[in-house]
Formats: structure tokens, sequence, C-alpha cells
């Protein structure tokens, strides 16, 4: 027992001498580097943490803690940043139901947070807060590009499908919402479910001319190579979501054909994206995924607002995240009145790189300047 | 496991009556002394940081004390306390959503409004999860063994899957509390104030399991744990005595479950999930199965060992395996077990 | 008609998939009265082994031996160091005791391979699908899933009745001391069925790994599954995990599948497809539900 009652006052005493310090400023990042998911997390955080070594700056501290894809913990994390180490900005949760839980608490605390993947609906809409800004996309923005591309390629008979739960449902309405057509079929999966041949039998009984799915993470991968085996002859479209460069590698050849929406592409042409592919690739030998990039946008914008002012002056330093005053990796990027992005969606293809993995190659532009639809329901 | 009878047939010394004179007594009251005292400190020195901690500690420990009832003392393994637990959570999130919102929570066949008072909250949680507890305990309780681990856990997922899918309050998303529902003449949204409610909650869950234990109820329940043949040729039917246990465990898990949704202003399907019933059991037996204050052991235990390495390390739940592990393997009475000694007769 | 028969196909597909997992775990416990849930790293730890090794062979077949081999290791060296102290304790000790090492594996896993899900695909040899008499076109792997479940069963029938080794499993099933008191080392044989049951998962991780995500924590669906598997055959009998098993895959295709259809006759497709989905992830555990609470011991006791 003695040794609880030590270990509680060293925290005590540390947290005594952090608040000594002065004008610094703090970020805490809260993001899922353990459990399912946690290659999103880890890439987050490397893609930010390049950004903030590259700036140079050393009055920027960045704590970073594992929230192991728990929404209670996320929470709990949360106030410790918050009421413990003081922190000035919140960032780093990947997924929606994280955000839900910490996000709406913590703005009306009056801390910042920038989110660099999730972007719920609530969020957005009848939620938003000024304090929160997200350098990412709004949920549906992936899959409505998606569905205004196919309509607009001709496909008349799409079945859609994606998990029953929050995300999936609003990714099949972000879908239908620019697709503007009547869909086959609708297939809801259930979470976490790993066989798919009763929903491939399905899909293949149906006259459809199209698939469009969103199945995140291992869910994705699974899908994609029962596809494959079924011997299914149909054009496949989705979010980037399951088309990553780490998923696409551990579906193999599979992906090959298979087309997805982004919001960026590693082989997109402008200056900031070649240096933070190039620096990506050494600093961690790996090929950057999206949420790579959001991270090192993330951090790109906070640092850019930093120049401008300090977070506890918090109406100059919201105005300078307004203005976004930063060079996107994924060229134009600006906020609508909802903080959320006014950005292009890119349309890739997997296809087989020069080392005979599956790698994705940029096609073109799915939707120019998508806005979501919830920033009318947004009262700031 | 096996205990001999007499040592739970002779009064045991409980909560109110926890003397000075023992090496457990002192271990008690320090342990209470501690999780009162801490906080405390931390609120006047303003750290209200550790205040919150502290309710959480509190607070998973109070669903632990509800959940050693079933498992130490009743001989029920349920794997699926996430049931009650969440189920608590809910009926605050949901109550506080139909206030806040005006509508009612049932329509039909007769209006419910929402509230966003604890005691009805409370009140309503402690019903709604005994009445779960009854059904779910009334078919598991035919079985047992590894029959009744398994069966309690496909009563927790189904309920958890349920939660997941079901939109209108969430899904997966969960469901947030804006504001911290309320009681008369206190400010809950203050930290300590907050605290000390749940603090109140945990005091009052242990001394009604020691009294219950005390009682010639909890004797039956010690017997048919130990050997319900005998329990049966004294004319009792082990039975309902396990139902009854079960059902008021549950409603002591579903009353901290909701003092949790208020902590967190959230509540989401992760509160009924399989993980969380492991981790109520993982603090039952670190503390110590059986012992009246192990849960409070085991969730300062768990809780500490969350925040510490989790600061430390992205693979902590690597080492929390391995402290468990060890735990398991070589500190067989718990926390307790080492901290206060092995019970007597034992 | 056709949509009906391939989806009782791909029931009783799904379900010898979960007859790889489950037979590994009944026969743990019917040997040892031992509760592992650590039995889905043990299929984790195979399919791992699989994909790295088979990317650096290039030889699916490699990989596969590979992965029964490295399950079965770590499966008799955590039976040394950890299980065995854990036979003559209670049931919930063995449960807290295993999920430990789920803890450990899943993060020890991610720390030695990463985060990043692993390529395992199934042998060019094995890929495609042939038309099935009927006209139905069919997955090959798939249907090689069901012959290797239906090898198992009939392998394990054969060693069970037939061996010496099987008489040994069948005397610790019903009297422990006893095969002691006949001179078997009881601790070796222990080792050797607790290895057998890990290898049978890592089979089931490798072969099942091709056709999904090869992650951390891969391990753990399955798991739960394997367990309403077992416990509604009857915790104990192989006999049991296999009539579970196709009871519990096809329950849960024919549910997925029909369910939102069926509710389309009261609302619109998307409340159907989200309101039938619901209802069809909790069908499996109403079925568990439903069965214990008539044959409380599953469906066939292997013994009391």
């Amino acid at each position: 027992m003695k040794r609880l009652v030590s270990v509680g006052l060293g925290l005590l005493m540390t947290t005594a001498m952090a608040a000594a310090q002065a004008e610094e400023v703090k970020i805490g990042m809260i993001t899922t580097l353990s459990g399912g998911g946690s290659h999103l997390g880890v890439d987050v955080r490397d893609g930010f943490m390049l950004a903030i070594e590259r700036s140079g700056r050393d009055d920027v501290e960045v704590l970073v803690q594992d929230d192991g894809n728990r929404p209670d913990l996320a929470r709990s994390l949360s106030n410790e940043f918050m009421q413990r180490d003081e922190v000035d900005i919140l960032t780093g949760i990947i997924f929606s139901n994280l955000a839900m839980a910490v996000v709406p608490a913590a703005v009306r605390q009056g801390t910042f947070y920038i989110s660099p993947n999730a972007g719920p609906s609530d969020l957005a809409g009848r939620m938003c807060h000024e304090n929160y800004f997200n350098a990412a996309y709004q949920n549906d923005n992936l899959h409505g590009a998606m569905g205004a591309y196919m309509r607009e390629q001709g496909y008349e008979r799409p079945v859609i499908m994606a998990p029953n739960y929050p995300a999936g449902t609003d990714a099949l309405a972000g879908f239908k919402h620019l697709y503007e057509g009547d869909v086959v079929d609708e297939i809801y999966t259930q979470m976490g479910q790993t066989d798919y041949a009763a929903e491939i039998a399905q899909i293949r009984a149906s006259d459809a001319d199209s698939l469009f799915f969103f199945l995140p993470g291992g869910m994705g991968i699974s899908f994609m190579k029962q596809w494959e085996n079924s011997g299914v002859d149909m054009p496949v479209f989705g979010a980037a979501f399951s088309f990553d460069e780490i998923i696409i590698k551990a579906v193999g050849s599979a992906a090959i054909g298979a087309m997805n929406t982004s919001l960026w592409a590693y082989d997109l042409d402008n200056e900031a994206n070649h240096a933070f592919v190039e620096g990506f690739r050494e600093a961690y030998g790996r090929t950057p995924t999206l949420y790579a990039a959001q991270g090192y946008d993330t951090a790109n914008l906070i640092l850019s607002a930093l120049e401008k002012a300090h977070p506890d002056d918090q109406d100059a330093f919201r105005e300078a995240l307004r203005e976004a005053d930063f060079d996107s990796v994924r060229g134009e990027f600006r906020f609508g009145p909802n903080h959320h992005p006014i950005q292009d969606i890119y349309v890739r293809e997997v296809v087989e790189g020069d080392d005979g993995q599956p790698t994705n190659r940029l096609v073109g532009i799915a939707v120019e300047d998508i806005q979501d639809v919830y920033h009318t329901q947004c009262e700031m | 496991m096996t205990k001999p009878v007499t040592r739970t047939l002779a009064p045991q010394p409980g909560l109110p009556t926890a003397s000075w004179h023992d090496r457990k007594g002192l271990v008690q009251i320090g342990l209470l002394a501690l999780l009162l005292l801490a906080p405390l400190a931390a609120y006047f020195l303003g750290h209200v940081y550790y205040v919150n901690l502290a309710s959480r500690m509190t607070l998973v420990a109070m669903a632990a004390v509800g959940l050693n009832l079933a498992i130490g003392y009743g001989g029920m393994v349920s794997f699926g306390h996430a049931a009650y637990f969440g189920l608590g959570g809910y009926v605050a999130g949901i109550s506080a959503y139909h206030a806040f919102d005006l509508t009612p929570v049932i329509g039909w066949p007769l209006a419910i409004p929402g509230s966003d008072s604890m005691l009805v909250i409370w009140l309503a949680a402690i019903v709604l999860c005994g009445l779960l507890a009854l059904v779910i305990g009334a078919i598991s309780l035919r079985t047992t063994g590894v029959y009744f681990i398994m069966i309690t856990l496909a009563f927790a997922q189904m309920i958890y899957y349920f939660a997941n899918s079901w939109p209108t309050y969430g899904g997966e998303d969960g469901l947030p509390i804006y504001l911290r529902n309320s009681l008369p003449w206190v400010d809950t949204g203050n930290a300590l104030n907050f605290f000390l409610i749940c603090f109140a909650g945990l005091v009052l869950s242990l001394a009604l399991v020691s009294r219950i234990m005390k009682s010639r109820f909890g004797a039956a329940l010690t017997m048919a744990r130990l050997n319900d043949t005998r329990l049966a040729t004294a004319g009792i039917a082990p039975y309902p005595i396990r139902l009854v246990a079960f059902v008021i465990s549950a409603m002591i898990t579903g009353l901290a479950g909701a003092l949790y949704a208020d902590l967190n202003g959230f509540v989401s399907p992760t509160m009924l999930s399989w993980h969380m019933s492991g981790e109520l059991m993982v603090i039952v037996i670190l503390g110590g199965v059986g012992r009246l204050y192990g849960p409070l052991a085991g969730a300062i235990l768990f809780v500490l060992m969350e925040t510490l390495l989790g600061g430390l390390t992205e693979y902590w739940k690597l080492f929390l395996g391995l402290v468990l592990l060890l735990v398991v393997l070589f500190a067989k009475y718990g926390v307790m077990g080492w901290l206060a000694g092995r019970e007597r007769h034992e | 008609m056709t949509l009906l028969i391939e989806q009782l196909i791909n029931g009783l597909q799904l379900g010898t998939m979960l007859f790889l997992m489950a037979s590994g775990l009944t026969l743990i416990f019917g040997v040892m009265g031992l509760i592992n849930l650590a039995h889905g790293s043990f299929y984790m730890v195979g399919a791992y082994a699989t994909a790295l090794v088979s990317a650096t062979t290039g030889s699916f077949l490699v990989g596969l031996a590979a992965g029964i081999a490295v399950a079965a290791a770590v499966g008799a060296l955590v039976e040394l160091i950890v299980i065995r102290r854990l036979y003559h304790r209670p049931h919930l000790d063995q449960v807290l005791a295993t999920f430990a090492l789920i803890l450990i594996f899943s993060e020890g896993t991610r720390w030695l391979f990463g985060s990043s899900p692993l390529w395992l695909n199934p042998p060019a040899a094995l890929s495609g699908s042939v038309t099935l008499p009927g006209g139905l076109r069919y997955p090959i792997y798939r249907l090689v899933i069901i012959a290797v479940g239906i090898a198992v069963a009939v392998g394990m029938y054969l060693l069970i009745s037939r061996t010496r080794l099987g008489m040994r499993i069948r005397a610790g099933e019903s009297d422990r001391e006893m095969i002691g008191a006949l001179g078997v080392n009881i601790a070796r044989l222990y080792t050797l069925v607790f290895a057998m049951g890990a290898a049978l998962a890592g089979l089931a991780g490798a072969m099942v790994g091709a056709l999904q995500s090869v992650q951390v924590g891969m391990g753990e669906p399955v798991l739960i599954l394997a367990f309403v598997v077992i416990v509604i055959g009857g915790i104990g009998s192989i006999k049991g995990a296999l009539y579970g098993a196709i009871l519990v895959g096809v329950v849960d295709t024919l549910g997925r599948i029909f369910l939102p259809a069926f509710f389309r006759h009261f609302m619109s497709p998307s409340e159907a497809a989200g309101v039938g989905s619901a209802i069809a992830a909790m069908l499996i555990y109403v079925l568990m539900a439903v069965i214990l609470a008539f044959k409380p011991k599953g469906l066939f006791a292997a013994h009391d």
C-alpha cells in the first residue's frame, strides 16, 4: 500500500512541475495503437510526428496515449490530458464512436479538438462547435463521391453493402444521396463478420451491374479475398478505408481493378505531397496511407495556426485555424462554415505496382469541392 | 474455493464491525480511507483529474462488489455481468436523452417521461437490472459449471449486438449525456460531490453484501455453493437462493453502471461487451475471490495499472496480461490475501 | 431454389470452419477439464506462421505445415509453463489465466510483427471456382475447407476409437486418477493433447486465414463462436462439436440472408435490412440459450 501512495505522490509532483513551464504548447493525442484498427492510429501518429519534427519547433510538446479502441478509456484519457496535463489542443481519435464520447465534452470545456480522421455527422451538423475542426473529411464525403462517380460512369444497378452500425448506415445513406438513383439491393453485414459466402451468393443472384461496399479494416480484407475466390465478375467500388496501402498489400491480387475514392493519393502531384511521401518513406520505411497524410495535414494545420497565435488566445487561434493557411498534401483545402473541409475527392484504381504488389494509382477527380450536407444544421 | 463450512456460518467481521484489532480490519479501513482521502487531498490541491480517477475506481469497484456476490459468495461464475453494467448505463443515458428532448421514453400504453433525476434513474436501473437478471438467471441457473459461464456470456452478447445495431440510441456510436443528471440540493457537476456520491454507493454496497452474508440467507447461499445436496436435505431448495443472490448481484452492478455513465457523460455498447465482463472478473480475482473488500483492492490496482502502464508504453496490455497471469498463478488469494492474510480457517 | 441450396452449402462450409476451431477446444476440455480462452491465440499463431513462411518460401503447403508445427510447439510450451498449473484450479482461475494469455499473445504478436494485417492467399491451384452438378458455381478453396473439416472429423474419430493414444484419451475423460494408477504418464499425455488441440487451432487459422484477414485479434470473434458451438454440442464431445458447428453455421447463414428478406414484407428495404441483420446477429445466441434451457448439458453431453 505504501507503494500505491508513493506512486500517487509521484504523479502529483510531475503534474506540479509540468504546470510550472509556461508558454509551451501542449498537444494531447488520443489514438488507437492497440487492438483492432491499430494500423490506422499508428499511421496518424507517425504522420503527425513527422510534421512536428520537420517544423523544428521545440516549444510544441505532443503527448500520445493509446485508447485501445474503447470509448470509456478515450473519455478518461481526455480528462487526464485536460485536467492533469492541461493540454491546449486535443487530436488523434480514429473512430467515430470514440470521437462522440470525447469531443462534445472536450470542446465545451474550452479545449480545441482537431480531428485527423473521424467525422461523424452529428459533429458536422447539430452538435458542431466553434472549437472543433475536422482536418480529414466528413464521414459521408468519400461514399458520396463514389456515388456521384458511379452515376457518371453509367452504372445503373449497384448493390451496396456495409456493416450494420451507425457509420455503415451513414455510408450507404451518403452514397445514395449523391448517386441519386435506385439501388438493386442494400445489404447490412455484421460488425466484425469474417465470412461473406452468403452475401456473395446473394449479390451473384441479383441482377446488379456493380458493387459498392464499405467494410473498414479486416472486414474488407476478408471480403475481397472471398470475393475473388467466388469468381463473380462484377466491378467493385469502395472508399479508401478498404483500400489503403497496408490493406491492399494484405489482400493481394484480389484487390487489383477495384476503384476507390480518397481525399489524397500518394502519387498526387504537388510539392507538399512529394516532400511528405519521400520524408515518410525515409523515416518509417513504408509508403504512407491516407491516415498518415491526414495526421501530417492535421499537424501542419495546427502549426500554421500556432505561427499566428497561441491557443490561450482562443479567438485569434480559432481564426487562424479557420484560415487553414498551410500547404495541404491533398492540394486545395479550405474549411466550410461548420469547420469541415471543402475539398476535391479523387478516384484511385488498385493496380499492380513495379514490385508486383498491388498499389493505388490516381485516376482523376470524382467530385470537386465536395461539402457535407450537414453544414446547414450547424449553428455556430 | 473449497472452504470449510464453519467459516461462513460463523459471523464474519464485515464493514460495520470491522475492528481495529486485526490485520484484516486495518487493511479494510485503510483501503477505504485511501480511496476517500486521496481524492479529497487532490481536490483541494486543485487536481480534479485525480478526483475523477478515484470516481472511476470507486464505480468499477462497486460493479465488482456486485459480481463478487455472485462469483465469490454464490459460486456462480457469471461471464455476462457487463449486461447489467451496460443496462444501468443505458438507463441513465436513455432517460437523460428523453428528458433533454422532452419526449417520452415509452409512448404507449402509458407515456413514461424521461427524467434527469438521479434518484429516478437509480431506481429504474436497479429495477430493470433486477428484472433482466431474474429472466437470465432463471434460465442460466438450470445449468452449472462451464455451461453457466457460457450461457451468461451468450445472454450478454445478445444484448451487446442488439445495442450495437439498434439505431434509436446511437448504436455503436453510443449516447452522450450532455448534462450530468441531477440530485436535489447537490451540484452533481462538481467532481468532488460526484465522487462522494459514488463513494457512498460503494460503502452501501459493501454494507449490503456484508449484511447479506451474515444473515440466514447468506449462510444458505454459502451452503448452496459448497454442498447443495446438504442444503436440500435441510429442506431449503438451492435454486431460489441462488436466483435471489444473482438478482441482487446484478442490481448492484447495474447501479454502478448508471453512475459510470454519468461519470463519463456517455454510454456505449462497449459497456456491454465481453471484454467488460472479463475485466470485472479480473478485478474480482485480482482482489481476492469471496473477500468482501477484494473488489475494492482489485479495482484500485487495475485502474492504476491501466493508467500508469498506458502512459509508459503502447504495449501496456502485454504487461497487464503478465501481471494478471502472475496473480492467478502465484497469488491465489489476490491482493487481499497478500495484504490482509488468508481468511481464518483457510 | 439454387440460391437456397447454395446458402445451405455456405452454412455447411461455415460450420466446418467452426468445427476446425471447436474440435481442439472441446478435446482439451474433454480430457483435461480446462477452459481455454487462449485457443483463439493459437489460431492467430497458426495463421501468422503460415503467412510469414509462405511469403518467404512461396509455398502455401510449406507455410501450412509450419503453421501447424508452430502452433503445436507454442501450445506445448504454454502447457508446460502455464496451463499445467491450472488443471486443479476452479474454472474461474482458468478463465482468468487464459484471458491474460490472450492479452500477452495479441500484444506480443503486435510487438513482433507490427499492427498491419499480413498477406496470405490460397495457393493458385485452389483459387477460382468450379461448377457443381446442378449448375452451381462454388469456390474450390471453400470445398477444400469442407474436405479438410471432414478429414479432421474422421481422423479424430479414428484416433480416439482405434489408437492407443485415443484409448488413453478416453480413459482420461472418464477417470483421471485411474490412468495415472495404470502407469500412464499423465503429464506427458496432457502436454500432448494440449499441443494437438493447439495444432488443430493452428490448422484452422492457416486454412481460414487464407480467406480472411490475418491480423492481431483475429482469433477473438471466432473463439466466442467456437465456444457457442461446443456448448451447444455438449462440452468435451467431438461429435457434439461437429453437429453444433454445422447447426450454428447453417442457422447463422440462413438468418443473415432470409431475415432481412422476411422483414421486407413489413417495412422499407433499408429498414428491413437493418432490423433483419440486427436480429440475425443475435440469432445464434438465442439458439444457444434455447438449447441450454431445455438441455442444460448441450445436445451430446460427453460426461457429467
